[in-house]
């Protein structure tokens, strides 16, 4: 079980809870339940999305494994000039 | 790939890494070789020229071409008809590169001409019929919010707001970060002070303006030579914009004159394809200085209310800021950074930012240098010297008290790892520009800064030749110098000097997908590659070694640019140079190779600190400045002379922002100066010699501690000098 932190625009569409509990063994797995629990995040996430894991963000890496008892932070995708 | 722990820079001595070698690109830049934009030519080569709306806001009822189309030399002429809906995700920008039912803001394209010579197209520009229908117009963001402001969009709802609203509006979206309570705060506080900030739009200001040369054949291939940050960028954008698969569009990225965000998108390449297509013929289209103002991408302005708090001890209880962007006529202003990165430096129990994202009558906004942070930073930065003064306390140590460190929680939601702010605050304490005295009408400003920075996705090829040199291919268009950087690493991990290794920028044709050169990433991502391609290469040419002595690999080491036995019993045999190995390379297997494939991750956050000293000329008004000083964390600096080019340029353009540069709009809502002469970015004399440190503190995530520091070193500027020029003392 993932505990996950989510902000932004993403925390209004989990319906303004800001920890949610996912089972999931790695990013993909992670945001695909996400999608299913909230529909409303399905377009936001399919935009872009970023996951901090302990801290390191990730901006694209599904497979990336999430260790047990870490911290998960969804953010939006980040751009830069 | 992580910190490599023998490269630790309190113990590691690098060979190359940290020297100052020159440039490879420099003696072309200097003799007028190097090949910009607007150098490309093509036999046959057509002009192409861009009609843009006079008007901020018309419906555009019809296009008559008809009479341009009969002028002599004129051999395309391309309309919104030419560019059929497609890729949803890329509708703004389509609308963006030629206007469809409206023309959204002074200066977007409506029709372009393809013509024998610039006066043939200039002339048919003139005799193209635009039917407009003028509509109200809003320029300002706070003014576009407003109830019964004119409505850009018919169908635009803000988003993230519960209950979804009905009506239209001019705000995209809302966007919060933070966590805690900050009412709960200010409770807390013995003094609280909340201000209300604007900034204007400013632009890049990069000197090459945006140029292409587009050639489609009648086979449907096509080549495009372009400025760009991002050449496959600009190929997978411009194929799906008009029709093209993308294997035959080949994009070569021209040097560039600048860029600084405002090349990460596209406005004339899909154009110049499209005109290139009709006519069958090659295109040349270059913006003209006043196009690139009018119609380019500058950033945000911005309206901002920043609300903190403070104990008399100098603890912040509470922060809260309300940011609004304006991101000209579409979604999408960096509203999202700019409120994850309000507060990204202090470590905060209440803390909160809420962002809109407006859309007015402008150009599109374009990413520039840490987009959406610099406005943010001048309001946080400003309240916090205020809150300084207020409960007299230097405001150094205001910060020092409050500094994010490894283990805290951002304010936007991630835990820290290491990081360096609090090094760069002690640093600038230390510098003697901090406690130099300050002559008559001067004042010293001081702030601090946060940039995320990125990695993405990387792809390197390095071959390695006949005679020992090494040809180093990298997509990511070389925007900071990055090509000496990547030598520098290639030649570290090879053992071999720097002058034999050269490195280019490849076309989309010939190296795997590349992102774009943003996100202060190239020195972090690309590098990351090159020394994983470079010990790729090395594992075959120990291999190679292993070959021709007859032993097994793993009995091979590769030490000092040498194939050597790794111990007693692998065998007595002579090293091998990179050079011996690459000699005899077809009669051991063929060519030899490295290459790294990336989707990078891991780039360390950034922090930087500056101080300003300002002086005002109490008659006129006019500010000087008069000292100036940047204390950056760099993680590693490869070659530290582009890391203090980095530091020096960031702060030079946020000095610009500062004192003279912004879009000044009219009640017309046409831009009132689209010009160098009334836009007036800095020149060498307005600017004192800007002084460096670099603090370096290990980015975890690269194998040398590298983080990016091409776009932190804007984000200060503006708070800093704002209170250097308030004419307030330190103390």
């Amino acid at each position: 079980m993932v505990r996950v932190k989510l902000s932004g625009p993403l925390k209004v569409a989990a319906g303004g809870e800001a920890e949610l509990e996912v089972e999931a063994a790695n990013i993909h797995q992670l945001l695909t339940r996400l999608a299913e629990l909230h529909p409303k995040m399905k377009p936001m996430l399919e935009r872009g999305a970023a996951v901090a894991i302990d801290g390191q963000i990730y901006r694209d890496d599904w497979f990336r494994a999430i260790p047990e008892g870490s911290e998960v932070v969804i953010l939006p995708r980040m751009v830069g000039g | 790939m992580p910190l490599d722990a023998k490269f630790d820079p309190a113990t590691h001595h690098f060979r190359l890494v940290g020297t100052r070698p020159l440039r490879p690109d420099g003696y072309d830049k200097v003799v007028g070789r190097a090949r910009f934009g607007a150098d490309a030519s093509a036999p046959g080569m057509l002009v192409g020229r861009i009609l843009r709306s006079p008007h901020p806001h018309a419906r555009i009822r019809a296009i008559d071409t008809a009479r341009a189309a009969k002028l002599p030399g004129v051999k395309a002429i391309v309309t919104r008809d030419d560019f059929k809906d497609g890729d949803p995700s890329l509708k703004d920008v389509l609308v963006n590169v030629m206007a469809r039912d409206k023309a959204l803001y002074d200066g977007h394209a409506v029709a372009a001409v393809a013509a024998t010579s610039a006066s043939v197209a200039r002339k048919a520009l003139k005799l193209i019929r635009v039917d407009y229908e003028i509509l109200p117009h809003v320029t300002d963001v706070d003014e576009a919010m407003k109830p019964g402001a004119p409505i850009l969009h018919g169908d635009m709802r803000t988003e993230n707001i519960e209950p979804a609203p009905k009506k239209a509006s001019n705000v995209a979206s809302r966007c919060e970060f933070g966590h805690g309570d900050p009412e709960q705060g200010f409770k807390q506080a013995d003094v609280v002070i909340e201000r209300r900030f604007k900034t204007e739009a400013t632009h890049q200001g990069y000197i090459e303006p945006h140029a292409c040369l587009a050639s489609v054949g009648s086979d449907g291939q096509g080549e495009l030579w372009v400025c760009t940050q991002g050449h496959y960028m600009v190929r997978n954008t411009c194929a799906a914009l008009v029709g093209m698969d993308v294997s035959k569009l080949r994009v070569t990225a021209s040097e560039i004159g600048g860029g600084f965000g405002g090349k990460t998108t596209v406005f004339i390449e899909p154009v110049a394809l499209a005109l290139s297509r009709k006519a069958g013929k090659p295109v040349k289209l270059v913006m003209s200085r006043e196009e690139v103002f009018r119609a380019s991408g500058p950033t945000s302005s911005a309206s901002m209310t920043v609300k903190i708090g403070v104990t008399r001890h100098g603890r912040i209880t509470g922060a809260h800021a309300d940011i609004r962007f304006q991101g000209g006529a579409f979604a999408g202003s960096p509203i999202e950074l700019g409120a994850m990165s309000a507060f990204a430096c202090y470590d905060l129990e209440h803390v909160k930012a809420v962002g809109w994202d407006v859309v007015t009558n402008r150009p599109k906004q374009a990413a520039y240098r840490a987009p959406g942070a610099p406005m943010v930073a001048f309001a946080v930065e400003s309240v916090l010297d205020e809150l300084a003064h207020k409960i007299g306390m230097d405001p150094v140590e205001l910060r020092l008290k409050n500094t994010a460190k490894e283990g805290t929680r951002s304010s936007y939601g991630p835990k820290y790892n290491r990081i360096g702010l609090a090094a760069c605050l002690e640093a600038a304490r230390r510098h003697p520009h901090y406690e130099a005295p300050l002559g008559p009408n001067q004042g010293r400003g001081i702030a601090a800064g946060f940039w995320f920075n990125f990695g993405g996705q990387t792809c390197v090829s390095l071959n390695v030749n006949i005679d020992g040199t090494v040809a180093l291919a990298v997509g990511t268009p070389d925007i900071g110098g990055s090509r000496a950087s990547m030598c520098m690493m290639a030649a570290e991990e090879l053992g071999i000097e720097y002058d034999k290794v050269r490195a280019i920028v490849a076309d989309t044709s010939s190296l795997g997908y590349n992102d774009i050169s943003e996100g202060s990433r190239v020195t972090f991502s690309t590098g990351l590659a090159t020394i994983a391609a470079a010990r790729d290469a090395i594992g075959k040419l120990c291999a190679r070694a292993a070959k021709i002595w007859g032993i097994a690999p793993e009995a091979v080491v590769w030490e000092n640019g040498r194939a050597r036995p790794a111990g007693p019993n692998a065998g007595d045999f002579a090293p091998l140079s990179l050079a011996e190995i690459a000699k005899t390379a077809a009669k051991t297997g063929g060519p030899i190779a490295g290459h790294h494939e990336v989707n990078a991750d891991g780039a360390g956050v950034s922090f930087a600190v500056h101080l300003c000293d300002a002086e005002v000329d109490p008659e006129t008004g006019r500010v000087t400045i008069k000292r100036y000083t940047v204390v950056q964390d760099a993680g590693k600096a490869i070659h530290p002379s582009y890391v203090e080019g980095q530091f020096q340029g960031g702060a030079a353009q946020g000095i610009g922002w500062a004192l003279n540069e912004e879009y000044v709009y009219g009640r017309d809502g046409r831009l009132q100066n689209p010009g160098f002469l009334d836009y007036r970015i800095p020149v060498a004399s307005d600017l004192p010699m800007i002084d460096t440190v670099i603090v370096e503190v290990p980015n975890p995530g690269h194998p040398y501690g590298v983080r990016g520091v091409g776009e932190t070193s804007i984000v200060p500027p503006l708070a800093a000098i704002d209170k250097a020029k308030a004419g307030k003392k330190r103390r």
